[in-house]
């Protein structure tokens, strides 16, 4: 199937994105893998690749010469191995994901996350994400990239950001043990923070909440007489696979009071995670039946939406299969990593003239495995 | 194709997510049932007193009457679900084409829901002992020896978590509404038919419709009814069990390790008991908490064994449109696969013999699913977890049980059927806190006497008895 390029000027745009996509590549490639510059984890593997990405990786295409990246390569240390030596000596921070059993894995990053976050920032509404406002994090605490970069993306606008403390990987530990009850009570003890916080004077407009925790805060504030609404809330930035059609549906409807022009509040879903970075989603809208499609931060990061049984082979637009992405920036190169979730191929359009993923979810042949936690 | 709403207390609410039911014989797509979320059910629950102050409305008296209107046109009459309306004859074989339950069976179990909304007056007036429902209606009155009671409603709706595996059970939620509580069901995910049938049936009946919501939906919303629910019930396996026990808030319905004890003085007239044995066993397509898993027998353990192993070895694999079939498709056939694998390392412990071994083929698998066709063992230790297993087809453990030991090793019941005569044992059975329903006679598990109460009595899990005085 071809792309639909029917919007005066969309082709052109998706010829000039692809052309930087393949510049980008190109440059990131030779950062990586030369020996000046390059992390001791991709010089060691250089050599055993039956190719030289030096001189063989001319396009974005050419990547899919790398076998797939595993993420269990991620684990454990030492984790400079992963550090550029063309970045060496920087300020290094370490973010780490799942981890509620054994060791995690891991992933340095120096500036990534500032440059992700400043980037989506672009793409927040002035009107309902004001520059000056304080935000609340309403998200993991701990050594998560999200805590970090949500405080960033606050400060790059000019507020402060209030956080609570939210242990993942204990409420994980709880989901699986079925101590329901503790879940509960952790979750509230969760939403009783945020709550303090938005009803402190603090003069909070924005924030970000997992879909659970939101919908928790505004039955939490109801309770008490009051809403989002009613304290000012005006902007939330939200993310997950939880983050359905139909939950975007509710949340619109019930949580906040309608559409932005209606209940003045603007909510944008966001598809990341600490590999990759945070993928904007196209405008959500009821014409259009609360439809989520991502779309990943080119040229910094690409998905792909790929056949089930072969990675390498994309699926037509609008066909479903496997996300599988890849990072391509200074600080960390990921070549073609199977995501856990799967969703449907979707067309360029003129804000992100690539392809985008819809209804996002967790992969179905390890669904049943997957533990949904708060976040 | 039906498309089958999210109820939210009588208002139906078309979601953008779900979930396609099948025939599980041709994957034939035979309805779309709109899946609901938990945030939805907290947030519906803080409503939930106005379903309460709408059937108060309605004295008590007259929500009987209604209910006996219900359970006659539930039975007899077309009645609207979600795109259309739906006459007995589609139910029933919606309901057989998605849960493997026979049509015969489910017919018998539209019966049985009819019966108990006809009898609700009477249900109602052993449960609570004769009391005047008007005084659970006001919370407080004056009984007839002139004493102020105060029964206080506990929570202003009953919530449960229902089962794909039996129609039958709804029978235990059915009183809710004469007792003008509010409903909010969670259907089990292979069977809406039935509580979206019997809450159409109460509305066409003259019940409010804002008394009502149902929640189809994944695990997350079971956890959210359990949790914004002050009173509900929930019906599952032993971890289920396990994980709600001591929960004030929340009846389980679990595995009922339903059981037939002989004394001494009758076992020896054994072969008189035969018919009642296989009908506890085989009712239903064994599926129920209430059909019998183990028969206990100071002797002959070997000889009844093999006697029901005669009666029921032979019964087939027959298709669901089958008026003679007796036993429930698994459609989902791992589970069956799962369940006989647990069942042949039962089978080969040293005490156990396999007594169905020679009827034929246990486990049929089929292309679209899979049956266990019935099995008996016998059982030499009464120690043996040989003699505690419950499976969802007929299958029994025979137990050879000296009667002396019999208390000591019986354990968890729902149902005990104690055929003797002997005062000591029927005292000592009658005391064991282990044993929920007695039948001391010959009265088969499953034949349930509607005016007794079942795993402990729906009006004190419902209400609190309290002190209340007048000046």
């Amino acid at each position: 199937m071809t792309v639909d390029q029917s919007s005066a000027g969309l082709s052109a745009k998706i010829s000039a994105a692809q052309a930087a996509l393949d510049a980008h590549t190109v440059e990131t490639i030779q950062w990586h893998f030369h020996e000046s510059t390059g992390s001791p984890f991709w010089l060691e593997k250089k050599s055993q690749l039956k190719f030289d990405p030096l001189r063989e990786v001319n396009s974005y295409a050419d990547v899919q010469k790398f076998p797939l990246f595993e993420d269990e390569w991620l684990r454990g240390g030492p984790v400079e191995r992963w550090i550029p030596r063309g970045l060496a000596g920087r300020p290094t921070y370490v973010f780490e994901t799942g981890g509620t059993t054994g060791i995690p894995k891991s992933r340095v990053v120096i500036d990534d996350f500032r440059i992700d976050y400043e980037n989506f920032s672009d793409t927040l509404p002035e009107k309902y994400f004001p520059r000056g406002a304080n935000w609340l994090m309403l998200g993991p605490s701990g050594p998560r990239r999200l805590r970090l970069a949500v405080e960033h993306l606050c400060q790059y606008r000019g507020g402060i950001c209030f956080c609570i403390d939210l242990d993942p990987r204990w409420v994980i530990k709880l989901i699986k043990k079925g101590w329901m009850e503790h879940l509960e009570a952790y979750k509230k003890h969760c939403i009783d923070q945020a709550v303090t916080v938005l009803t402190a004077g603090h003069s909070i407009r924005c924030m970000f909440a997992t879909p659970k925790l939101l919908d928790a805060l505004a039955i939490a504030l109801e309770e008490q007489g009051t809403s989002l609404r009613e304290l000012g809330i005006t902007g939330i930035f939200s993310g997950g696979t939880e983050f359905t059609p139909q939950w975007t549906r509710y949340a619109v409807e019930e949580l906040l009071g309608g559409p932005p022009e209606i209940s003045g509040i603007y909510m944008t879903p966001t598809y990341g995670n600490t590999l990759m970075g945070l993928a904007c989603s196209k405008p959500i809208s009821a014409e259009d039946g609360f439809k989520i499609s991502y779309y990943a931060p080119q040229p910094r990061a690409v998905t792909e939406v790929v056949d089930f049984s072969d990675p390498r082979k994309t699926v037509d637009y609008g066909a479903t299969g496997r996300v599988k992405l890849t990072t391509l920036t200074r600080e960390f190169f990921i070549p073609g990593f199977l995501e856990r979730d799967e969703g449907e191929r979707e067309q360029p359009f003129m804000t992100y003239p690539w392809d985008g993923v819809s209804g996002v979810r967790p992969f179905h042949e390890i669904a049943s495995q997957t533990t949904v936690g708060v976040y | 194709m039906w498309n089958i709403p999210v109820i939210r207390w009588g208002k139906p609410y078309e979601s953008l997510e779900k979930k396609t039911l099948s025939d599980f014989r041709t994957g034939e797509p035979l309805a779309q049932v709109d899946q609901a979320a938990d945030g939805m059910v907290r947030r519906d629950m803080r409503n939930a007193s106005a379903a309460r102050a709408a059937l108060r409305q309605i004295a008590p008296g007259d929500l009987i009457d209604r209910l006996k209107r219900a359970g006659e046109l539930y039975l007899q009459a077309d009645l609207p679900l979600g795109n259309g309306r739906q006459s007995p004859h589609d139910f029933v074989r919606a309901q057989a084409a998605t849960t493997g339950l026979p049509e015969v069976l489910c017919r018998n179990n539209m019966q049985k829901n009819q019966f108990v909304l006809s009898q609700m007056g009477t249900i109602l007036d052993a449960l609570t002992r004769g009391l005047d429902l008007n005084i659970l209606s006001r919370g407080y009155g004056m009984e007839s020896r002139s004493v102020m009671v105060s029964y206080q409603a506990q929570s202003p709706i009953l919530g449960a978590v229902l089962p794909s595996n039996s129609p039958g059970v709804h029978t235990l939620w059915l009183p809710v509404i004469a007792l003008q509580l509010g409903l909010v069901l969670k259907p089990g995910s292979q069977e809406p038919w039935t509580p979206y049938r019997i809450m159409s049936a109460m509305v066409e009946a003259g019940i409010p419709a804002e008394a009502f919501s149902m929640y189809p939906g994944g695990h997350d919303v079971g956890g959210a009814l359990l949790n914004s629910c002050r009173r509900s019930m929930i019906f599952g396996g032993a971890a289920t069990v396990q994980q709600y026990a001591g929960n004030p808030g929340v009846q389980v319905h679990g595995p009922g390790f339903t059981k037939i004890v002989f004394g001494e003085d009758t076992v020896d007239r054994w072969e008189d008991y035969l018919d009642l044995m296989v009908e506890s066993v085989c009712s239903n397509g064994g599926r129920s908490c209430i059909n019998c898993s183990s028969i206990w027998a100071p002797r002959h353990a070997d000889k009844i064994a093999d006697a029901i192993a005669a009666r029921i070895g032979t019964i087939e694999v027959r298709d669901i449109e089958d008026p003679q079939a007796e036993l429930a498709a698994f459609v989902d056939p791992a589970m069956a696969e799962g369940v006989w694998g647990m069942l042949q390392a039962v089978i080969q412990r040293p005490e156990v013999r396999h007594a169905t071994e020679s009827y034929g083929d246990r486990f049929v698998r089929l292309p679209h699913a899979a049956y266990l066709r019935p099995v008996v063992m016998h059982c030499q230790d009464p120690g043996s977890e040989a003699a505690q297993q419950e499976f969802m087809f007929p299958c029994v453990t025979v137990v050879n049980c000296p009667q002396a030991e019999l208390l000591k090793r019986l354990g968890s019941t729902l149902v005990c059927t104690a055929i003797t005569d002997d005062n000591h044992l029927i005292a000592s059975l009658s005391d064991a806190t282990e044993i929920d329903r007695l039948n001391i006679g010959a009265i088969p598990t499953n034949r349930l006497n509607w005016l007794q109460p079942h795993e402990g009595n729906l009006i004190e899990f419902l209400f609190r008895s309290r002190a209340y005085q007048r000046a």
